[in-house]
């Protein structure tokens, strides 16, 4: 279980991204500073800029959109007419899944409504989320262990490790569509007849498969490079003082290894909760597929409005799942380095 | 260490605001138009023609005509993507900004409504009329919307029947012969029916062609949903039957067009609904098993012809046009017989003049052109109405779940009148 060691020197975790020297400064070095600084907000101005642009301005947009009401038919002309202010009214309608009813105020919504799916959209893609999740990290991370080593063709297995995730999603759903169909390879290869995108869980199990064949590489990807931190000499040590394969994983791999690996999974499952293009591909939502993101898509073809307060919406929920992940992240993190730190002074 | 744990929320913060501004697109639903709908009709000019990628080169070829003849009013060509759903929305974006360059346009036929009740399709009557004597009623009918014209119809399309000449001696005028000759079928070991019945817009056609086969109608003269009859049960009872007795095979229900004409062709069915291209891939694929048996046919109804789906694409003038003049003159160019001729045998796209199909020329290129002529008169536009998303979402999300066995027919109609109800009382 020996970790190969790239050939980057052994580094202290405390010389991660600080190029800043302490050392005796003069008045003059003070000036270069300050004038550093005010050069540093000019450079940074233009970016400023664009954020706000391409990102503050439509995200308050889409949350001005979403108090809005969607347009509404005109009995008379036969017309579409602005819809008005709505309050809280879309939100409320979809956390409640209420739709408008004909004679005016709101019913449960039909089967068959995009507004009586908030619930079941919402399970499907924590759904998704924890299952790929969790299959992707465990995967992920013994391609992981496997790139670490040195043997030869290494190169290849790395590169060949990482073809899925270079290959576009929309063509890996087409792909995988293929492979489903009912003559396809998946059924021809088990000698079985499963309606693969016909029913609930073949369907689930579809997309499953297919998300974690894509986009395990990333997570190998970012756990390698994890792995390549740890210094050899860790488990030289622990080899001379007898330490067992396992025990070398568990005591030394897994706990170096951790802050990467939390942001592979961080990055992963907030990835994974907007999942959209392989299952609008594959199922086209049939089957309790739906996910929030096609949700989304598919409301905006409905109205604007109500879909400004669903994005809204999801935005919240990947905001409050990525919101505690930081949090019990960060608080790792700072557990880990101080220990570390404390060690080696 | 307090880096990372600032920047994380924040990184993530933006990556996720990435996935908001997807839909910041939108503006209000504000619509009027009346005084935009006045403006520019005589103007002349050079025009855009905004259309989906054209993919059999039918465009270009007839613009270089056109630009020929008119120096001073020349038509440059905006190609979209090939996926409907982007040139939906591509069309929705720019009616939304009163892009003036997007002069004339070319619509699904399911668009018309929600773009004129939009008010951003200029009516075509009086200065603006054109003639439509000549062209098939129901591509009229879903050019129209409340009985006024909007869009004019360039291309159209309808459902056929194909069939196997070698086992079925002649086809089946109703569904319910076809469904007596499933014994062939099972001798033979292949399966007897399939159309597309995965969940998406093909259901709707197949679904709605089953309802208005059987006399029903998906809605009614008033615009509101009108399911809950019997003929509309017996209609989506006839494709729920006819899966339950294995008339129509189980992975059917996993079929779009592509998948249900690659079973046909390799012989593993009797009979296939599907769209006209099927005939040129299965007459000169090698693959092909029933190159030398293809039987063609009007889809079966109740007691005679069914109602198929209508298909095909229209164009419009944008009430923004600031040349309209040149418009219209453009439009009425593109549904000349001589360009209608062209469209059938450069792009196969179904003539929207009756008298077309009898031509003889025409004819022996595509023979399936009596039969569609059948199907087309025959044909029922799918519902017009401004909420068309959401009422083919309604009938596809219920008629697939009746069709898997997991609500009556009687339910899932219901369930799509509800739902239809439910999307156009927003007002």
């Amino acid at each position: 279980m020996a970790t190969e060691l790239g050939p980057t020197p052994v580094k202290g975790p405390a010389s991660g991204g600080t190029p800043v020297h302490h050392g005796p400064k003069g008045v003059g070095e003070d000036n270069k500073i300050l004038s550093q600084g005010k050069w540093a907000t000019w450079l940074l101005a233009p970016t400023v800029i664009a954020l706000g642009i391409v990102i503050v301005y439509p995200i308050i947009s889409a949350i001005v959109m979403s108090f809005q009401k969607d347009a509404g038919l005109d009995p008379a002309t036969g017309l579409f007419t602005a819809g008005g202010p709505a309050g809280i009214q879309n939100y409320v309608n979809w956390l409640g899944q209420q739709c408008a009813a004909p004679g005016g105020g709101t019913v449960a919504c039909p089967p068959g409504t995009l507004g009586g799916q908030f619930w079941s959209a919402t399970g499907t893609t924590f759904l998704f989320t924890v299952i790929t999740v969790t299959f992707e990290t465990i995967l992920g991370f013994w391609m992981a262990m496997i790139m670490a080593r040195t043997f030869k063709g290494r190169g290849l297995v790395r590169a060949a490790v990482l073809v899925p995730w270079a290959i576009p999603t929309a063509v890996t759903a087409q792909l995988w569509l293929f492979i489903f169909a009912f003559e396809g390879i998946a059924n021809k290869l088990f000698n079985a007849s499963i309606l693969w995108t016909g029913s609930e869980w073949p369907a689930k199990w579809a997309v499953i498969i297919a998300d974690t064949w894509k986009t395990t590489p990333f997570m190998a990807l970012l756990i390698l490079a994890g792995l390549q931190m740890i210094p050899a000499d860790v488990y030289e040590a622990a080899k001379v003082d007898g330490a067992t394969a396992w025990q070398r994983f568990r005591l030394i791999t897994l706990p170096l290894v951790k802050p990467a690996l939390m942001v592979a999974i961080l990055f992963r499952t907030l990835d994974a909760l907007r999942m959209f293009d392989l299952p609008y591909i594959l199922t086209g939502g049939a089957n309790n597929t739906t996910t929030l993101s096609i949700l989304v898509i598919n409301q905006i073809r409905q109205g604007f409005n109500s879909a400004a307060a669903l994005s809204t919406i999801t935005f919240i929920i990947i905001f409050l799942v990525a919101f505690i992940f930081v949090r019990f992240l960060g608080a790792n993190v700072v557990e880990q380095s101080g220990a570390t730190g404390k060690g080696k002074k | 260490m307090k880096t990372p744990r600032f920047l994380l929320p924040a990184a993530t913060a933006g990556v996720l605001a990435l996935t908001l501004t997807a839909c910041g697109g939108g503006g209000g639903g504000t619509t009027g138009g009346g005084s935009d709908a006045e403006a520019n009709l005589e103007g002349r000019g050079p025009i855009t023609y905004v259309q989906g990628k054209d993919n059999s080169n039918v465009v270009r070829p007839l613009l270089d005509k056109w630009n020929a003849a008119h120096p001073d009013e020349q038509v440059t060509f905006k190609e979209q993507t090939d996926q409907a759903d982007q040139q939906h929305d591509d069309l929705v974006q720019n009616f939304q900004a009163k892009n003036e360059n997007y002069d004339v346009v070319s619509v699904d036929v399911v668009w018309t409504a929600e773009f004129a009740a939009r008010g951003w399709l200029q009516p075509l009557e009086g200065n603006m009329a054109i003639e439509t004597d000549g062209m098939l009623e129901p591509t009229i009918e879903a050019g129209s919307y409340q009985d006024k014209l909007y869009t004019a119809p360039v291309s159209s399309d309808g459902g056929i029947l194909y069939y196997r000449k070698d086992l079925v001696p002649e086809a089946p005028k109703t569904w319910d012969e076809m469904m007596g000759m499933c014994s062939i079928a099972k001798e033979n070991n292949i399966g007897c029916y399939a159309g597309q019945f995965k969940q998406y817009e093909g259901l709707t056609v197949n679904a709605s062609e089953a309802i208005n086969s059987a006399g029903g109608s998906v809605l009614g003269e008033d615009g509101k949903p009108n399911l809950t009859t019997p003929e509309a049960e017996e209609g989506l009872n006839n494709l729920v039957d006819a899966f339950k007795n294995g008339n129509i095979p189980a992975e059917a229900i996993t079929y779009q067009e592509e998948e249900s004409r690659r079973a046909f062709q390799e012989g593993k069915l009797l009979f296939l609904r599907n769209w006209p291209y099927v005939y040129n891939l299965a007459t000169t694929e090698g693959s092909s098993q029933v190159k030398d048996v293809l039987g063609m046919a009007a889809l079966p109804g109740k007691d005679g012809p069914g109602a198929s789906s209508l298909g095909g694409h229209n164009a419009a003038i944008s009430v923004y046009s600031k040349n309209k003049a040149t418009a219209l003159d453009f439009v009425k160019f593109l549904i000349e017989e001589e360009q209608q001729k062209f469209f059938a045998t450069q792009g196969s796209l179904a003539p929207v003049l009756g008298d077309l199909y009898e031509d003889q020329e025409l004819v022996a290129k595509l023979p399936y052109l009596p039969v569609l002529k059948t199907s087309i008169e025959n044909a029922v536009p799918r519902p017009v109405s401004p909420f068309y998303p959401a009422v083919t979402q309604a009938i596809q999300e219920n008629s697939y779940a009746a069709l898997k066995g997991e609500k009556s027919a009687e339910q899932a109609l219901a369930d799509m009148q509800k739902s239809i109800e439910s999307a156009g009382a927003g007002s």
